[in-house]
């Protein structure tokens, strides 16, 4: 099997800094530019069918990239299965859309309000269910997606089962409209903060928290023995992640300008994890082709109506049996060393000769 | 610095695992716990170390009650353990798992370089692994490495659950003697071992439990030589009265 993550990571280091940053600056424009892609002859394959592409860019492709980056702070780096991630998002944008429509306060100023609201239910969430674990964790944060859904479904004052209309788009930034006639701009907006993301986590990962967090997820027991106040670190991964999702919310709301109940229900919970797992826990460019993917796969095949449902589980099932990490893993470092591929070669190549020397023999 | 354990009661559920035991361990001594699986012997070390709450009595360190302690603020401390197993990151390198031995410590910076050369000096097999991932070094020197891990928060007592559980005889001798070796270099030990021959040479002082109680507490060359613990843990009893 090809391994994509190890060949890239190896140019990557072999590159100077000067060289690292202009390919940043180049791979961030090309996805700037994927907007466009629809409307030239050599593209235009990637055009999805009864959707619009652009707002198919937007929403699913970039706000799944965006919650799968934040779930993989919690299910990847740290080891906690989260099954109610849906819950952060629908708390960003229910608090967008509350603060959109009873005040004054542009979606700019919302977003810190959006991210906040999310951070703290994440800690509310986390204090009493990080102590938990494995499949206790997972079934109290199911539990708490499908509370905060149903919370809304019944609470009237923020629209009940029929959501909440008219929440304002972000106001004009840098010339550019956030409008429905522009889906490629709020596509930027959400590549803006989708590369802010994973500079977060990256420089996250290689401190600090990186650390606590990895130790955390191999294992707790002896992380606790080493020192690391787990339960600090436990929430804050869960918090930060929780205000990714939130910061999802908020844009998703201004740009659909509407929030209903239906939008967050657990499907979408469980597809951001499938997300994170196709595309390989704990890396964050596997993580970013997965959601990619399994996003955009669906939409792309949507002429076969219903039967697209089955390509998207027939594409689960056959990669967990090729790639069973996803498809770019995080580094292993439990793999074979050089010497050892090389001696492993050597000794296929023996095996071979012999078995043809043999079968030589046998027919002479 | 004396650790002291006042009358412990731990349950697990409702079963009672620790049933009120006393122990002391001075400084500068190697006490070592022994006696049958299911004892209580590790949950006592565990609980020692804060993995396991107590129900009752108390952790008396350095004059405190550690008993509500957090368990990586007792790391803090001074107390530290090499759990059962070795408990080795594997997918973090030798070098990688001695650091974050360290990395709850204040001052880590600057006492980094010299722990790592003190853990490589005691152990060089390790040094000739140290960018190896600690999932694919042999039993003996994950149990080096654990012990090497334990050592880098400069530990008052070191708590030592079985270090010699599945080693070969050779690798036994080695890591006990290297056990020794930190004793005399100042770090207090609390050994907890089936292997009693070994741990009982090698203790200052011990305590055999059963189900739960400390039935025995002795210098540790005097059980050696004890015609009941030679029947029950030294498996020579029976046949080689004395």
């Amino acid at each position: 099997m090809i391994n994509l993550r190890d060949a890239g990571a190896e140019l990557w280091e072999g590159w100077n800094r000067p060289k690292r940053v202009a390919f940043a600056i180049l791979a961030i424009l090309a996805a700037m530019l994927l907007p466009y892609a629809g409307r030239y002859s050599l593209t235009n394959f990637l055009n999805t069918p009864i959707s619009s592409y652009q707002a198919v860019l937007v929403y699913p492709v970039g706000m799944y990239i965006l919650m799968a980056l934040g779930l993989n702070i919690v299910v990847g780096k740290s080891g906690l299965l989260d099954l109610g991630y849906v819950a952060f998002f629908a708390i960003g944008a229910y608090t967008a859309a509350v603060l959109g429509t009873h005040t004054h306060l542009n979606i700019w100023e919302i977003m810190p309000f959006g991210m906040g609201a999310a951070m703290i239910a994440g800690v509310i969430l986390g204090l009493p269910a990080l102590r938990l674990r494995g499949d206790y964790l997972a079934i109290v944060t199911l539990g708490f997606g499908e509370i905060v859904r149903i919370f809304i479904i019944n609470t009237p004052s923020i629209g009940g089962p029929n959501g909440i209309a008219g929440i304002p788009q972000p106001p004009t930034f840098l010339g550019q409209a956030f409008d429905i006639e522009h889906p490629d701009h709020f596509f930027w907006l959400v590549v803006v903060m989708i590369c802010v993301v994973i500079w977060m986590v990256r420089r996250l990962s290689i401190r600090r928290p990186g650390r606590a967090w990895e130790a955390i997820r191999q294992d707790e027991d002896v992380a606790v023995l080493m020192g690391v106040p787990t339960l600090r670190y436990k929430i804050w991964s869960f918090s930060i992640g929780a205000a990714v999702g939130g910061a999802a919310g908020v844009i998703f709301a201004s740009q659909q300008m509407f929030v209903a109940p239906q939008s967050f229900n657990y499907n979408v919970s469980v597809l951001i994890l499938s997300c994170v797992v196709f595309g390989g826990m704990g890396n964050i460019w596997g993580v970013v082709l997965g959601a990619s993917i399994l996003s955009y796969l669906p939409e792309r095949i949507r002429f076969i109506s219903n039967a697209r449902e089955l390509v998207f589980g027939l594409a689960l099932v056959l990669m967990m049996n090729v790639r069973p990490e996803g498809l770019l893993p995080r580094k292993k470092r439990e793999h074979l060393s050089e010497e050892e591929r090389a001696a492993l070669k050597a000794t296929r190549a023996a095996m071979k000769a012999s078995k043809k020397s043999e079968s030589k023999e046998a027919k002479n | 610095m004396r650790l002291e354990i006042n009358n412990m009661r731990v349950f697990y559920g409702k079963i009672e695992a620790i049933k009120g035991i006393s122990v002391v361990v001075n400084e500068g001594e190697i006490v070592t716990l022994i006696g049958a699986n299911g004892a209580g012997k590790t949950t006592t070390l565990k609980t020692i170390s804060g993995l396991r709450k107590i129900s009752e009595g108390s952790i008396i360190f350095d004059g405190q009650d550690i008993s509500n302690l957090s368990a990586h603020e007792r790391v803090e401390i001074g107390i530290s353990q090499v759990p059962e197993g070795r408990g080795i990151f594997p997918g973090m390198t030798v070098l990688e798992n001695l650091e974050i031995g360290k990395y709850f410590r204040k001052n880590r910076a600057s006492e980094m370089a010299e722990d790592i050369e003190r853990v490589y000096t005691l152990f060089p097999r390790l040094k000739e692994r140290t960018s190896q991932a600690g999932g694919t070094l042999s039993g003996g020197e994950q149990q080096m490495l654990a012990i090497g891990r334990g050592l880098m928060a400069r530990p008052k007592v070191l708590l030592l659950d079985e270090p010699s559980m599945g080693l070969a005889p050779m690798m036994i001798q080695n890591i006990f003697n290297i056990i020794t070796e930190i004793n005399k270099s100042g770090t207090t030990i609390l050994l907890v071992e089936q292997n009693a021959q070994q741990a009982l040479q090698r203790a200052h002082r011990a305590y055999v439990l059963e189900t739960g109680k400390v039935v025995k507490e002795a210098k540790a060359s005097d059980l050696l030589n004890d015609p009941a613990v030679r029947a029950a843990y030294l498996g020579t009893g029976a046949n080689n009265p004395g």
